[in-house]
């Protein structure tokens, strides 16, 4: 058999093409976005990027109603969007396999928050299976499937990061003949009126138990004995699953352990016996207590657990060895301590740089989203003031807009939201804001990407998931339908901008602005680098307002003054426009 | 067959991620297994970006501990004094001389430049510090720096340079080709 490394993520999607997959959708978000992407790429799937989660999710649930294998991929917040149908499509159950792909993000590497999505499975009462390497990914998404048709119930198949963008040896089998299921009406099944859904109920109950028996005997649940080689750790047994079975392994090799593929619901007979067959049990798992809390519940003892594992962030097999053996981590491994940090910035070229440049010197409070934009909280900038979900720029500058009303206070807010995020759930909130007469200042910087995922087509972009022509969303269109004023501006054009805001800060009523400059990342665009004049550099440092990395402060001849680099600088003109000396000229 | 740790280091957009691949493609090849970590996101936006690359005859966890690291490659001298707490004693450091400023080291940077280089000879005098943007431009292409370095670490790796090369042969072909094996071949032949 052919071998390769793949990507937990391509692996996800080979698994599920393999397994004879045909529908899938997602939304982009790090670090789930490759799923969608490597299915792109495959034969004889149908591959979308959503308008969201939700969007998704339902759409997967026809795919599988209509008779073909399905999959929607998320990452863990994306859940939440999706938690609607989610708690319901485990009452209709489905007809051909359902897959919920969701990416958890312990340590945050890209995320508002580290929720753990086991917890969904459990409140949804659905299975829930986590791989611990690309190979499993692969494996399990067939699994999963099956698992699905089997019980009648969507599956989700929970990744975190380090299982998702790791790379690890697959062999890579032969895709299996599927065919598709009847396409058949069953009012009682799927239509969730309250008389059909209480029998559901009583249906997805029992489920829960056939479930159960499947994962006592389930080859995916395995007890690995260890060889007992150090005395201290003899019969010290560990029940773990997904990355952290990985770290165990490495930490306690001579350990046994109790590898849960499944990790709801839980083989309850096989965690008692095997608690029983060791001295000491520990449970490692990253982030909630999850598994923990529930072998608690059965009234079995577990030694180490979260009383010596952080709940937060991620597990290393260094912290795994360290709380469990008690023993303490040597110092000289630990970082210097000095180093300037190196946050992620805007790109050079970036248009958000204009917009956050003016809002830097307004006073009014600025709501930010979720995309490349967040980082205008960041230095020098500081010119967002609240990040809190998908789409909550837009709802959140209305109430704040509203509560100031009723305060008496004369400010008007100011939402900034990407394209991507405006049609995953901004424009709902912008329906909300005219209707209700909120009065803000919505500004959407329409890159014509989904940037910060690393540029995926949306609805605006007039392209689909595979680089296709499709119906292009007219953004501007769509606000004025909402019966807002629109109106375009040029974010480069730093000194227009800052009058326009003036302008509209004045005035009454809500008003959007819409930037329509593209992605300077994805779509490349440079134009000829700027250079300084060091003779006419007075060194004020005025320029790095821009808070671009392709500035660079020197003081070589004792005197203090900027200089660009060029591989780095797009010549998009915006320190030069903040520079007071006219020191910028083309290189 | 005694494999390597190797963790690789950077900023974003300096083909930190490009530069491990090809080495986990060519230990594969040459039948080790392997298991590599890469962070994405944010990352992407100018930040730090680091790669862990580990194979041998058999890898549990895809992440490097510190002090366990075999080969450190600093693409970015701050970057590799900000990881060089995963070498173990007596591992190897191949690092890019050339500077990237941060957001966050401008202002302080005009009072207290830190002299990178120094820091990391006093660390370990045997560093291989190498002018790598210089000899990938020179090969043709700045962006070829991952293959300068790929070239001047060969000689730490139990795997063949040959072994790179394939792999490269294979991912590339035209002009590109041209300018990344001839990247690798300046940073191989590179003496201190």
């Amino acid at each position: 058999m052919k071998k390769e490394i793949l990507s937990g993520n391509e692996a996800i999607a080979r698994g599920f093409a393999d397994a004879g997959g045909r529908f899938a959708a997602s939304y982009p978000g790090t670090p789930g976005t490759e799923v969608l992407e490597e299915l792109c790429r495959l034969q004889g799937i149908h591959a979308e990027w959503s308008i969201n989660e939700k969007a998704a999710l339902e759409a997967a649930l026809g795919g599988s109603l209509s008779g073909v294998r399905s999959m929607a991929s998320m990452k863990h917040v994306g859940v939440n969007a999706a938690a609607d149908p989610l708690m319901t499509a485990s009452y209709t159950g489905v007809n051909a396999g359902l897959v919920l792909m969701a990416a958890d993000d312990p340590g945050m590497f890209s995320s508002q928050n580290e929720q753990d999505t086991r917890h969904f499975a459990r409140m949804a009462k659905i299975p829930c299976l986590e791989p611990s390497d690309s190979q499993e990914a692969l494996d399990f998404t067939g699994l999963a499937l099956e698992l699905s048709e089997q019980f009648d119930t969507p599956v989700i198949l929970r990744t975190t990061t380090r299982i998702s963008h790791s790379r690890s040896v697959v062999e890579v089998s032969k895709a299996a003949a599927v065919r598709p299921r009847a396409f058949k009406k069953n009012i009682r099944k799927y239509v969730m009126l309250p008389a059909y859904a209480r029998e559901r109920h009583k249906a997805i109950e029992k489920r829960l138990l056939k479930l159960k028996r499947w994962a006592e005997k389930a080859s995916i649940n395995q007890i690995i004995r260890g060889d007992g080689g150090l005395k201290q750790v003899d019969r010290l047994g560990i029940i773990a699953s997904g990355i952290s079975f990985q770290y165990v392994r490495e930490a306690f090799p001579e350990a046994s352990i109790l590898k849960l593929g499944m990790t709801w619901p839980l083989p309850e007979q096989m965690i008692r016996e095997f608690a029983d067959s060791v001295r000491k049990l520990a449970v490692v798992e990253e982030l909630d207590p999850f598994i923990e809390d529930a072998v608690r519940a059965m009234g079995v003892r577990v030694d180490f657990g979260k009383n010596v594992l952080p709940l937060t962030g991620e597990l290393t097999p260094g912290i795994v060895f360290g709380g469990i053996s008690g023993r303490r981590e040597n110092k000289s491994k630990t970082p210097i301590a000095g180093i300037p940090e190196r946050p992620p910035n805007l790109c050079a070229g970036c248009s958000h740089r204009g917009l956050f440049v003016v809002l830097s010197k307004m006073k009014t409070f600025v709501s930010g989203d979720i995309g490349c934009y967040t980082l205008g909280a960041l230095e020098p900038f500081s010119a967002i003031h609240s990040v809190l979900c998908m789409g909550a720029s837009v709802t959140m500058a209305h109430g704040i807009s509203t509560g100031l009303k009723l305060r008496g206070i004369k400010q008007k807010p100011v939402a900034v939201i990407g394209d991507s995020t405006f049609l995953h759930s901004g424009i709902t909130g912008l329906i909300n804001l005219a209707y209700n007469g909120g009065d803000a200042i919505v500004v959407i910087m329409n890159n014509d990407t989904t940037g910060m995922t690393g540029g995926q087509e949306h609805p605006g972009t007039g392209r689909n998931a595979r680089k296709e022509q499709a119906p292009r969303v007219d953004i501007m269109g769509l606000c004025r339908a909402c019966g807002l004023r629109a109106r375009e501006i040029d974010a480069y054009d730093i000194r227009s901008l800052e009058a326009l805001f003036r302008e509209e800060m004045a005035a009454s009523g809500p008003v959007v602005f819409v930037s329509n400059q593209p992605c300077a990342l994805r779509y490349r665009l440079a134009k000829k680098p700027l250079e300084i004049d060091a003779e006419k550099c007075t060194g004020c440092l005025k320029c790095l307002k821009a808070g671009c990395i392709g500035l660079k402060v020197e003081s070589k001849t004792g005197r203090r003054y900027v200089s660009v680099d060029k591989l780095i600088c797009s010549g998009c003109g915006i320190c030069a426009r903040l520079c007071k000396a006219d020191a910028f000229v083309e290189a | 067959m005694t494999g390597a740790d190797i963790v690789v280091a950077g900023v974003g957009g300096q083909g930190i991620l490009l530069a491990g691949r090809v080495i986990a493609e060519a230990a594969l090849a040459y039948g080790f297994d392997v298991k590599q970590s890469e962070v994405h996101g944010m990352a992407q936006r100018g930040g730090s970006v680091v790669s862990h690359v580990r194979f041998g005859e058999k890898v549990f966890s895809p992440v490097i501990e510190p002090g366990c690291c075999d080969l450190l490659i600093g693409f970015e001298p701050v970057e590799a004094i900000r990881n060089i707490h995963f070498l173990k004693k007596g591992g190897k450091l191949v690092c890019n001389t050339r500077k990237i400023s941060s957001l966050a080291a401008l202002p302080a940077s005009e009072e207290s430049p830190l002299d990178a280089e120094k820091i990391l000879y006093s660390r370990l005098p045997d560093a291989l510090l190498i002018d790598g943007a210089s000899l990938a431009a020179e090969a043709g292409d700045p962006r070829a720096l991952n293959f300068v370095l790929l070239g001047a670490v060969a000689v730490f790796l139990p795997i063949p340079c040959s072994r790179l090369e394939a792999v490269i042969k294979k991912s590339f072909s035209g002009k590109t080709l041209e300018i990344n094996l001839k990247a690798l071949k300046m940073g191989r032949n590179f003496k201190k």
